[in-house]
């Protein structure tokens, strides 16, 4: 009922890896206020996940009143929490969003190590999602090509990449893929 | 898609040398943010290092304040780069560090620079940053670029600015609510999340202003939204105003209804589901107005996507609690869901089949519950039990197989609080249902066998203790409860030997058997078992005669401990070491944050231990206590009735003062509870003096003054006033509050010898005739009515004038007549024109009072009433009437 009226707000966003450590998390909430409480509420929320298959649908479950949807792709896994009164439609449109953009970010390599070696992207692509808890974009396309819009001198968006870039990151999995 | 499972095992050697964090050091990070500060900036170093730093933030790793300073200067100075990525990166650090007031004037000029640049992403996050760390004063001066940026023509610049006002909002309203131009701009702005963030932050500014939300609702419900979850927004502000306008519309229909339902064909997943939520929520929603809601989300239940499943389920459990017929359509697709593969959609399935599924089905859904029960989390079994003890309070005739469902769970593996649930369940049943009671006890005397928490361990014992004799054959218990002393810790020895002790006590055949067996506890290795046994033996008389236990030793023993153990505490503590011994009787008996508790207490579910049938006395049975150990009000007679407290004064002042008025047959008494707040004062001979000059009638009689309050205990004094027999005398009481104080010194505690007088005036008091009425239903009114006959009926009708509502005129005489309303008639139907209220009750003197209250709409808004009451006497049947006369 206390949604009613409300701003549709999100609590935090959380990327993990598959032992339940942090890659990046976002918290837009007082819920959780020292990082011991936020540890315990993520390794919570990882054990609670982790049998469920969430690969090719977002999942959803109800944990300590909040609603928490997420997915996962390879080793990643993929968190967003609202208050327990929430549309779970858009707290799961968050996830989709955010989702939808580090596969672009990542050129579709979404993995840990991946995510790591391009943290600085994952963090500005948090900070384009979500404000203060209130929804700035849910459109990953879009979410990605502010992220990545200043990087025009440097690299060409990913949308325009040239042959040479495509086979450059081409070159660089295979050799990663040698070298095992 | 082969590779996950060996790319997974490769990761894991990986990530030791691949991460690029491997090994990182706060100290070195830190070295290594030395680079802001080249002449020369290598701007893809530089949004390494500050990646880096991010990293150890994000991991938790804290900056100390110098280590915050040093970085946050360093950082300021990479406004120099022209580089956009690093600028980025910039931000994003100054948003995290957050830096202090003395040190954003640094980047303020920098960022106000930015806010004006010519580059939509410089002007989006210089807006962002600079909100996020500014103070009052300097957002008068940036006030202008912000109004600005709200109607700027990018849409992630006037989103930028327009979720920055949401957020000052909290901090600076008056600011904010001066953009409402430019807000109400945005609002028709093209772009989909402009518009969102443009309305979600007009309401904001006008939340407080009913009429102005209205017209907004109004205006965008005809009006095009761009963006499903402005959509939803929109719904949630139509929704609430439904809410605030629901009780005033006569005309059946409900305003806004229609948008909502064409909600429902929105293409939107999102929408379609937040307006079906919408109106299952509605005040008192009909099972037509339900209809669509619930087809839309019935169709959601066999969705592919869990989330969906999982919305629609969990909307329709909460409409099964009020409108279980209305969700029963959805029975089929809901059990195909029990074998779902997310649980939480597999409780929720079912806990809504519990709730509205009927007696036959019930056992056929035991089966599939049993099945399902081992492979879900601790916390959905707790909602399934407490489904399945709602059910069989529904059904007491199903008691059996769902009592056996309830000892084979508590059987199985499980934490506390799983299995605290399942044993309150089981408490409840047997409480409620009878039948249920032996086999019950026997389930949790075998659970008690092999329990290994000590906190359910004695509670069980308790309960048996309470239960167990009043049974057929309490002998059988026996063994269970002396197989504790045997086997178990000291804590659940000690209880054991209060339960055998019970046992003896209540059941005198068993009462020499009792006595071997505490014999035995003599030698128990722990005091506080052996201390037990040696005091129950001693007081129960253990010369091997069997006598009646006395009556006086069973309320010593087994007896309510009505004082609070705060107070106990309190005057443990105080009490010094002299001739004189500590006397219980002198502890206060009032808890001043009582009535705070109880008020708190129903919005708990009954946990079954902590409510056993002997539960804690009423507050009336207190009070009378209370009263009757005061010797001058000995001769008062029974008391009749104590008011709810009533605050004299204004929260959070020096003194907190509420009073109980309680009413004898010829006398009324104030009972002050005062409460001193100041830790270094010591009040004494505190008295309330009462000025009754406004209340005739009453004469005062005597005064009890409270001898000392120190700080934060509370403490009582009481004055009695003498009125004429049997009559509901009114009238207003001014009250003085008149005490010595005298200085503590809060740290060594010692009070200073001379006390000044002092006095603290507090609010009025009133005794109203309801006062005089004591709240007491009736069954089966009809049955009361027809048997108290019209020897004694009075009948007249009122005119109530201009009410807001039927409910609240409802509301407004029910309360002024303090009686009990009766078979739920005081809950008015919305959009009812005319409502009969039926309320009981018992009038001082012990006098028997029916209320039949008739309301019929007048007119628009006036509201008439035909009051008909009947009682034992017609002077009380006039007194009533004369109370509505009067109010």
């Amino acid at each position: 009922m206390a949604s009613n009226g409300q701003c549709p707000s999100i609590k935090n966003i959380l990327l993990l890896d598959s032992e339940g450590k942090r890659v990046a998390v976002k918290y837009y909430s007082d819920d959780w206020p020292t990082n011991n409480s936020k540890l315990a509420f993520e390794k919570f929320v990882f054990s609670k996940t982790l049998k469920t298959n969430a690969r090719t649908e977002a999942e959803v479950t109800l944990l300590e009143n909040n609603i928490i949807i997420y997915k996962f792709v390879q080793d990643l896994h993929f968190f967003v929490t609202g208050g327990d009164d929430e549309n779970e439609l858009i707290l799961a449109s968050v996830l989709q969003g955010f989702f939808d953009a580090v596969t672009l970010l990542l050129r579709s390599n979404v993995d840990k190590r991946e995510a790591l070696e391009n943290l600085d992207l994952i963090l500005l692509c948090l900070d384009e999602i979500v404000d203060g808890g209130i929804i700035l974009e849910t459109n990953g396309p879009l979410i990605a090509e502010k992220v990545t819009s200043h990087s025009l001198d440097a690299d060409a968006p990913l949308s325009e990449q040239t042959l040479t870039q495509a086979w450059a990151t081409a070159r660089e999995h295979l050799t990663r893929t040698l070298l095992k | 898609m082969a590779q996950p499972f060996m790319k997974k095992d490769d990761d894991r050697d990986d990530e030791v040398e691949y991460s690029p964090f491997l090994g990182i050091e706060k100290g070195a990070v830190l070295q290594e943010a030395r680079v802001f500060n080249d002449p020369q900036l290598d701007a893809r170093r530089c949004s390494q290092v500050i990646t880096k730093l991010l990293y150890l933030l994000n991991q938790g790793e804290t900056f100390t304040k110098v280590e915050a300073t040093e970085v946050f200067f360093a950082v300021t100075k990479l406004f120099q780069s022209k580089d956009m990525g690093l600028r980025r990166m910039v931000y994003l650090m100054i948003k995290e560090i957050s830096p202090s007031a003395d040190e954003v004037i640094i980047v303020t000029s920098s960022l106000m620079k930015d806010m004006n640049s010519k580059i939509d992403m410089y002007r989006a996050n210089a807006i962002r940053v600079l909100c996020r760390i500014t103070d009052g004063t300097l957002l008068a001066q940036i006030e202008r670029y912000l109004k600005q940026a709200i109607v700027d023509k990018n849409p992630v610049v006037a989103s930028a600015a327009l979720i920055s006002g949401i957020h000052l909002l909290h901090t600076n309203p008056e600011i904010v609510k001066r953009w409402s131009n430019e807000v109400q701009e945005a609002v028709q702005s093209r772009a989909a999340l402009v518009q969102f963030h443009a309305l979600a932050l007009l309401h904001q500014i006008r939340q407080n202003d009913r009429l102005a939300v209205s017209k907004l609702v109004t205006s965008l419900t005809r009006g095009t939204v761009r963006s499903p979850i402005a959509q939803c927004l929109l719904i949630r502000y139509t929704s609430q105003v439904i809410r605030e306008s629901g009780n005033n519309t006569q005309t059946g229909d409900r305003p806004f209804y229609d948008f909502l339902e064409s909600c429902l064909r929105h293409k939107s997943e999102m929408v379609i589901f937040e307006s079906a939520r919408a109106i299952t929520e509605l005040n008192g929603v009909t099972s037509r107005e339900l209809a669509p809601a619930i087809t839309v989300l019935q169709l959601f239940l066999s969705s592919s996507k869990p989330v969906l499943r999982f919305a629609a389920v969990r909307t329709l459990n909460k409409v099964a609690m009020t409108h279980p017929m209305s969700v029963t359509n959805c029975n089929i697709d809901m059990e195909s869901l029990i074998s779902d593969q997310n649980r939480s959609i597999a409780t929720l399935a079912i806990t809504t089949l519990l709730k509205t599924g009927n007696e036959s089905s019930v056992d056929r859904l035991m089966k599939q519950i049993t099945n399902f029960m081992s492979d879900i989390a601790d916390e959905f079994k707790i909602v399934v039990v407490e489904a399945i003890r709602s059910l069989c309070l529904k059904f007491p005739l199903k008691y059996r197989s769902l009592m056996n469902f309830l000892s084979n769970i508590l059987r199985e593996e499980g934490g506390f609080d799983y299995k605290k649930a399942i044993v309150d369940s089981i408490v409840i049943l047997i409480r409620d249902i009878p039948d249920a009671k032996e086999t019950g006890l026997l389930h949790l005397c075998e659970f008690i066998e092999d329990c290994e928490f000590t906190y359910l361990s004695t509670q069980i014992l308790h309960f048996l203790g309470i239960e167990g004799p009043k049974t057929s054959d309490p002998s059988k218990y026996i063994r269970f409860i002396y197989n504790r002393v045997h086997l178990e810790n000291a804590t659940v020895r000690a209880s054991a030997v209060s339960t055998l002790a019970r046992f003896g006590a209540a059941v005198d055949e068993i009462k020499p058997r009792i006595f071997v067996l505490l014999r035995r506890c003599l030698f128990d290795s722990d005091d506080e078992v052996r201390d037990r046994a040696t005091l129950y033996l001693n007081t129960l008389g253990d010369d091997g005669s069997v006598v009646e236990t006395d009556k006086d030793v069973n309320d010593f023993l087994f007896g309510p401990f009505d004082i609070p153990l705060v107070n106990l505490e309190s005057s443990l503590k105080n009490y010094e070491p002299s001739e004189e011994a500590f006397n219980i009787n002198s502890v206060p008996k009032e808890v001043k944050s009582q009535p705070l508790a109880e008020k708190k207490a129903p919005g708990k579910k009954p946990t079954g231990l902590g409510a056993p049938p002997s539960a804690p006395p009423s507050t009336t049975d207190a009070y009378e206590r209370m009263l009757s150990s005061i010797p001058e009000f000995a001769n008062f007679g029974k008391l009749f009735k104590s008011s709810p407290p009533v605050e004299l004064t204004e929260a959070e002042t020096e003194y907190a003062v509420n009073v109980v008025k309680h009413i004898f047959d010829r006398h009324v008494v104030f009972q002050y509870n005062c409460t001193n707040t100041i830790p270094e004062q010591l009040l004494e001979d505190v008295i309330v003096i009462v000025d009754s000059s406004d209340a005739e009638e009453f004469s005062e009689v005597f005064s009890k003054p409270l001898r000392s309050l120190p700080y934060d205990s509370p403490g009582q004094t009481f004055v009695a006033f003498e009125k004429p027999e049997g009559v509901p005398t009114v009238g207003k009481f001014s009250n003085t509050l008149k005490f010595f104080v005298k200085e503590v010194d809060p740290t060594t505690g010692e009070t200073e010898d001379d006390g000044v007088e002092d006095e603290y005036q507090l609010e009025d008091l009133e005794v109203v005739s309801a006062d005089y009425v004591l709240k007491l239903g009736v069954s089966n009114f009809r049955n009361a009515w027809e048997s108290m006959g019209p020897d004694c009926e009075r009948v007249d009708e009122y005119g109530l004038g201009p009410r807001e509502s039927l409910a609240e005129a409802v509301n407004t005489v029910t309360n002024l007549l303090g009686l009990q309303p009766c078979e739920g008639t005081e809950v008015v139907p919305p959009n009812s024109r005319s409502h009969t209220c039926l309320l009981s009750g018992v009038f001082i003197g012990n006098v028997k009072v029916l209320v039949r209250l008739s309301f019929g709409l007048d007119g628009p808004k006036d509201v008439a009433m035909k009051l008909t009451v009947r009682s034992e006497d017609e002077t009380v049947s006039d007194a009533i009437h004369e109370i509505v006369a009067s109010g």
